[in-house]
């Protein structure tokens, strides 16, 4: 195991750990910060322990005390030093560490998880905290994700980190009445991480695969650490099944390729096979959920040997159960276009105009690109050239990504050819 | 750890003194107070008349200045306050989502700044 592994495994159970014992967020992130800083130095002239974790936990542990010990010589009066350096002190030792059970280890995670994604946060302090504390990322990391500078996202943390000290939110394990709801908030953190790494609204690059691996990785240490909710299951299958295509969603321009004429060989089978096996857990427990009906819509597509061979009947299905549980505009959206693909054009401009007059869907696709690009497609299909000329007009116009433009403006003279064409001279 | 919670709402949406929702309506706000009082969470509450009442007062340049109404003109209005006394937000959120009002107005919940003395 390399220090990026043992990194990977080792920070968010440090910082966890960290916080139990200090009771504060950024006493602890700065501990575990020293303690891996400690260790790269110690590590390559000394070799890797044969316990990491004890020994990072000892480290930083003891730099934690450091800290707490300045801070209270030259910050007297700072509130978080409400927690005592005694009990810290006297506390658990290296050997005692490693006797620590299991249980704990995951208790502390998921009140690391819970703590980040707490709802008096905002949730783009909820994402930032969750890619800095749980997942190791360092700041500049988290700024280029998101494409702001350095400072703004240094503010926007320590923001988050002053109220959570302030105002003292709790870094506990939820109890079993709030399980659900508290790990269904850590969903919404990972899946917005996923999307977007996915589907960049302000990249020239269209995709970041590095935000798709972080929220992967999420959804991943969630399920291990509540193996027992159906949606936590849905949410890594989902995200698994959806980026197990993305080798094959880019051209070599960086432009968008629809799931129809995607390259089904580039696609990861491990990941889809992993992808199956999460869906298939998600389902075992009898409870349908909306990650978990987008994962079995995934896993169709995934699963499909040709677009045209998917099992659309069943795409619609998934959809129209989706859409009474999540009345959204976006997945209207998406049961459009398979209604178009088992009802034919016709029906699915209906239900790509209704979508536009609905008052009970949450949501709006009136500046979605995806809506007017798939109303252009089924228009053109029904010889409505002119429309879908005018809808994807509309489509650039949504548009805020460059790749993206030009791809729509390469369709949009593919499609003008045809209408010369047809045109009477 | 002590926070107040400042209790806005439309008055509008008040069951009107003269209906029959009014007893019951004050009566969960007598029991929400002796709830708190049991719980030990109790700092201090109180109830404020109409924002047709409310005077504000600035002093500029030495003068002072005092005009009719509340400081923000809105709908929605404070009409109380409560001061509690608990553990962490956790709890000071579920005792905000039990105050009467929470139902159709809006509860802030605030820190009070501790100064060690």
């Amino acid at each position: 195991m390399g220090f990026a592994d043992v990194f990977r495994t080792e920070w968010p159970r440090l910082v966890a750990t960290l916080m139990r014992d200090v009771g504060d967020l950024a006493i602890a992130e700065d501990a575990a910060q020293d303690a891996f800083v400690e260790a790269s130095t110690r590590w390559p002239l000394d070799g890797i322990p044969d316990r990491p974790g004890a020994w990072l936990v000892t480290t930083g542990r003891r730099k934690a005390i450091d800290q707490i010990r300045r801070m209270r010589r030259f910050e007297d009066r700072l509130p978080a030093l409400a927690a005592d350096p005694s009990t810290a002190e006297s506390g658990r030792t290296a050997s005692s560490y490693a006797d620590v059970d299991r249980e704990q280890a995951l208790d502390d995670q998921l009140a690391l998880l819970v703590g980040c994604c707490h709802p008096a946060l905002a949730s783009e302090a909820q994402v930032a905290l969750t890619l800095r504390i749980v997942a190791g990322l360092s700041t500049p990391q988290i700024a280029r994700a998101f494409l702001v500078s350095e400072e703004t996202m240094t503010r926007r943390l320590t923001r988050a980190k002053t109220k959570i000290r302030a105002a003292n939110i709790p870094f506990d394990p939820p109890d079993m009445d709030t399980l659900a709801e508290r790990t269904g908030a850590v969903c919404e953190v990972i899946s917005s991480i996923f999307t977007e790494g996915h589907a960049s609204a302000t990249d020239t690059a269209l995709i970041r695969g590095d935000l798709c691996e972080e929220a992967i990785w999420l959804a991943e240490l969630l399920s291990r650490l509540v193996p027992t909710d159906p949606e936590v299951a849905g949410l890594h299958a989902l995200l698994l099944l959806t980026d197990a295509r993305r080798p094959s969603r880019l051209d070599s321009h960086g432009g968008p390729i629809l799931l129809a004429d995607q390259d089904r060989s580039l696609w990861d089978q491990p990941m889809i096979a992993r992808g199956l096996a999460e869906l298939a857990r998600a389902h075992s427990f009898h409870r349908g959920g909306a990650f978990q009906f987008q994962a079995a819509i995934a896993a169709l597509h995934a699963t499909a040997p040709t677009f045209e061979a998917t099992d659309w009947p069943a795409v619609l299905r998934l959809y129209d159960v989706l859409l009474q549980r999540q009345p959204s505009a976006l997945v209207a959206l998406n049961r459009a276009i398979a209604i178009d693909r088992v009802h034919g054009p016709a029906a699915a401009v209906v239900a790509l105009d209704a979508i536009l007059v609905a008052d009970d869907l949450t949501g709006d696709v009136d500046d979605y690109v995806y809506f007017h690009t798939a109303r252009s497609d089924v228009l053109a299909r029904l010889g409505r050239l002119d429309d879908a000329d005018a809808a994807l007009r509309r489509a650039i116009e949504c548009s805020t990504n460059e790749s993206e433009r030009s791809f729509l403006r390469r369709r949009r003279q593919d499609l003008n050819e045809v209408v010369d064409l047809r045109r009477p001279r | 750890m002590k926070y107040m919670l400042l209790l806005a709402s439309n008055p509008a949406d008040e069951p009107a003194p003269d209906s029959e929702s009014f007893g019951p309506y004050m009566g969960e706000w007598a029991a929400y107070s002796e709830a708190l009082a049991e719980a030990g969470a109790m700092v201090a509450g109180e109830a404020l008349q109409g924002a047709d009442t409310a005077s504000t007062v600035q002093v500029r340049d030495g003068k002072r200045i005092v005009t009719d109404g509340p400081f923000i003109e809105s709908k929605e209005v404070i009409g109380g306050y409560y001061v509690i006394d608990v553990a962490d937000l956790d709890e000071a959120l579920d005792w905000a989502a039990k105050i009467p009002n929470s139902h159709f107005g809006t509860v802030e919940v605030r820190p009070v700044m501790e100064f060690d003395g």
